[in-house]
């Protein structure tokens, strides 16, 4: 493997972790709910996917992204808010059973066996880049993984919206001392952690072929890794850590030998732990982080 | 027009943090709250606010009820407070922190920043407008808090501690920046404050509460001399 795969594969499994984790972390940063059913709007964008095969891209693209963010807004309105005022762990409980919930309709209806999905044949083949074969998929990965970022930054820097949810994601109830709504602010944030799930599902099924339903639970278990190490309630520190863990999983399976990178994960929580030691708030702290709702 | 706390009672658990206390704020006037630690003015501001909803009375604008209000209700509907901490959005640039405010009111971003430049132009901080929060010093930090409260067009500004931590030549600018907002934005001003320099030159007329009731209401000079708020406040025995 040469140094072009390497940053592609790097900056490609980076990407996906990096919106995975700013999914986490958008919804921490307003609720301070680390959600783990965010696997299980993944996993429906896959399923969403597998539902259109057949019907024309575009709308197989939107049935994904409003699969996962009409999932993503009822479990904020039926699983989340009304606990809101109550211990945070019951939350976090909360987050747990709606995972398990939903992974297990999955089962019923669809079985818990794999099911392939090739929704972009064309994506599978290589092309030449700086005389290094990379696959397309990859590519269109980093591609729709940088779009994405730069639309949800300028979202957050350009928009009212988007300067509300930064000002509730410091300090929320300051935030609502000035009028900002809190469960408009939560509602958008899960409908955007919702959106970004989408994205992820449908690159993730693209690279991988195949849906099953706990499609996105190692991805989110990772990334929350990632968030951590960013440091959570951090937006910027959230993506930054995604990306890290991306290059260093890359790195790993790379450079790692060849009896040794069954291990790989371990290697990797091994130096996430390494991380924590040295900065156990994260690489970067959120500076003020206060109470939620 | 006039912000009131009717007979309002508030309980946390089994202990009473305000004990039937009735206040008004006219718009135009600079009202102090006192009174010693724990006697419950923050609480009373939060029901005032309508953060805290009290367990018995009412709280009032223009004599109507608005106890049943959501807390983004307050400032949409000019009531603002300040808090003793000044709670910055750290994060976000001086001019952010306002246009958060400005943009909630229903400014547009662009029209929020121009606004925003005004207000901190008023506050002597435009060349700060850029700065991120986290970079200003303490006087500068307040100064901002209060440009944000401003920003949501306030007719009852409720302040508390706005001097907390501030020297004596940073109390005398303080003081006469909330003359001139009451002035300039003809809005009514209450101030929670231990600062007694302060309150005597600011405020027509003085709330005085301990262990959450009230103890006397009425001018600085007349509060002043009255044993039961010497005794409660400055721990004198009279």
């Amino acid at each position: 493997m040469n140094s072009v795969q390497i940053i592609t594969d790097a900056l490609s499994l980076g990407g996906i972790y990096a919106l995975t984790a700013l999914g986490i972390g958008l919804v921490f940063s307003v609720l301070r709910l680390a959600n783990f059913a965010h696997a299980e709007l993944v996993t429906v964008a896959g399923y969403a996917l597998l539902i259109g095969v057949g019907l024309p891209l575009p709308l197989v693209l939107f049935m994904a992204a409003a699969a996962s963010v009409l999932v993503a807004m009822a479990t904020e309105r039926l699983a989340f808010r009304p606990l809101r005022h109550v211990d945070q762990t019951t939350m976090l409980v909360s987050s747990f059973a709606v995972s398990i919930l939903i992974q297990n309709i999955f089962v019923f209806f669809s079985g818990s066996r794999a099911k392939g999905v090739d929704i972009l044949p064309a994506l599978a083949r290589q092309v030449s880049v700086l005389g290094a074969d990379v696959s397309m998929v990859k590519l269109t990965t980093i591609a729709v993984c940088g779009a994405t970022l730069v639309g949800l930054i300028s979202f957050l820097r350009f928009t009212r919206l988007g300067l509300e949810m930064r000002a509730a994601s410091q300090d929320f109830s300051m935030a609502r001392n000035l009028g900002v709504r809190a469960d408009r602010v939560i509602l958008i944030a899960f409908a955007l952690s919702g959106i970004l799930a989408a994205v992820v599902g449908v690159l993730f099924v693209a690279e991988v072929g195949f849906v099953q339903p706990r499609l996105g639970l190692q991805l989110v278990i990772i990334s929350f890794v990632g968030t951590v190490i960013g440091g959570l309630g951090n937006l910027t520190g959230a993506m930054v850590g995604g990306f890290l863990i991306g290059f260093i999983a890359t790195l790993l399976q790379t450079f790692l030998p060849l009896e040794l990178r069954e291990f790989r994960e371990a290697f990797l929580f091994g130096i996430v732990i390494l991380i924590l030691l040295v900065r156990p708030h994260g690489l970067f702290p959120a500076r003020h982080l206060k109470e939620r709702v | 027009m006039a912000l009131s706390a009717q007979s309002v009672n508030v309980r946390f658990g089994g202990v009473r943090a305000v004990t039937d206390v009735s206040l008004r704020l006219d718009q135009g006037e600079i009202l102090g709250l006192v009174g010693p630690n724990g006697a419950g003015k923050t609480t009373l501001v939060n029901v005032l606010s309508g953060f805290q909803r009290p367990a018995e009375g009412d709280v009032q604008i223009d004599g109507q009820s608005v106890r049943a209000q959501p807390p983004h209700w307050f400032p949409a509907n000019g009531v603002v407070r300040t808090f003793q901490s000044v709670r910055l959005f750290m994060g976000l640039t001086v001019s952010e922190n306002i246009e958060a405010a400005l943009t909630v009111a229903g400014y547009s971003r662009r029209s929020a920043r121009a606004k925003a430049g005004d207000l901190l132009d008023y506050l002597g901080l435009a060349e700060r407008r850029d700065t991120i929060a986290s970079a200003l010093n303490y006087s500068d930090e307040r100064r901002v808090g209060i440009a944000r409260a401003l920003a949501l067009n306030p007719r009852f500004l409720l302040m508390d501690e706005p001097a907390a931590g501030m020297n004596a030549a940073e109390v005398d600018e303080l003081g006469v920046l909330i003359h001139a907002i009451r002035k300039d934005f003809g809005c009514g001003v209450l101030v929670i404050e231990h600062n007694m320099r302060l309150i005597s030159d600011l405020c027509e007329r003085l709330h005085v509460i301990v262990q959450g009731a009230t103890l006397a209401v009425g001018a600085p000079e007349d509060i002043w001399g009255l044993p039961e708020f010497r005794s409660a406040y400055l721990g004198a025995t009279s």
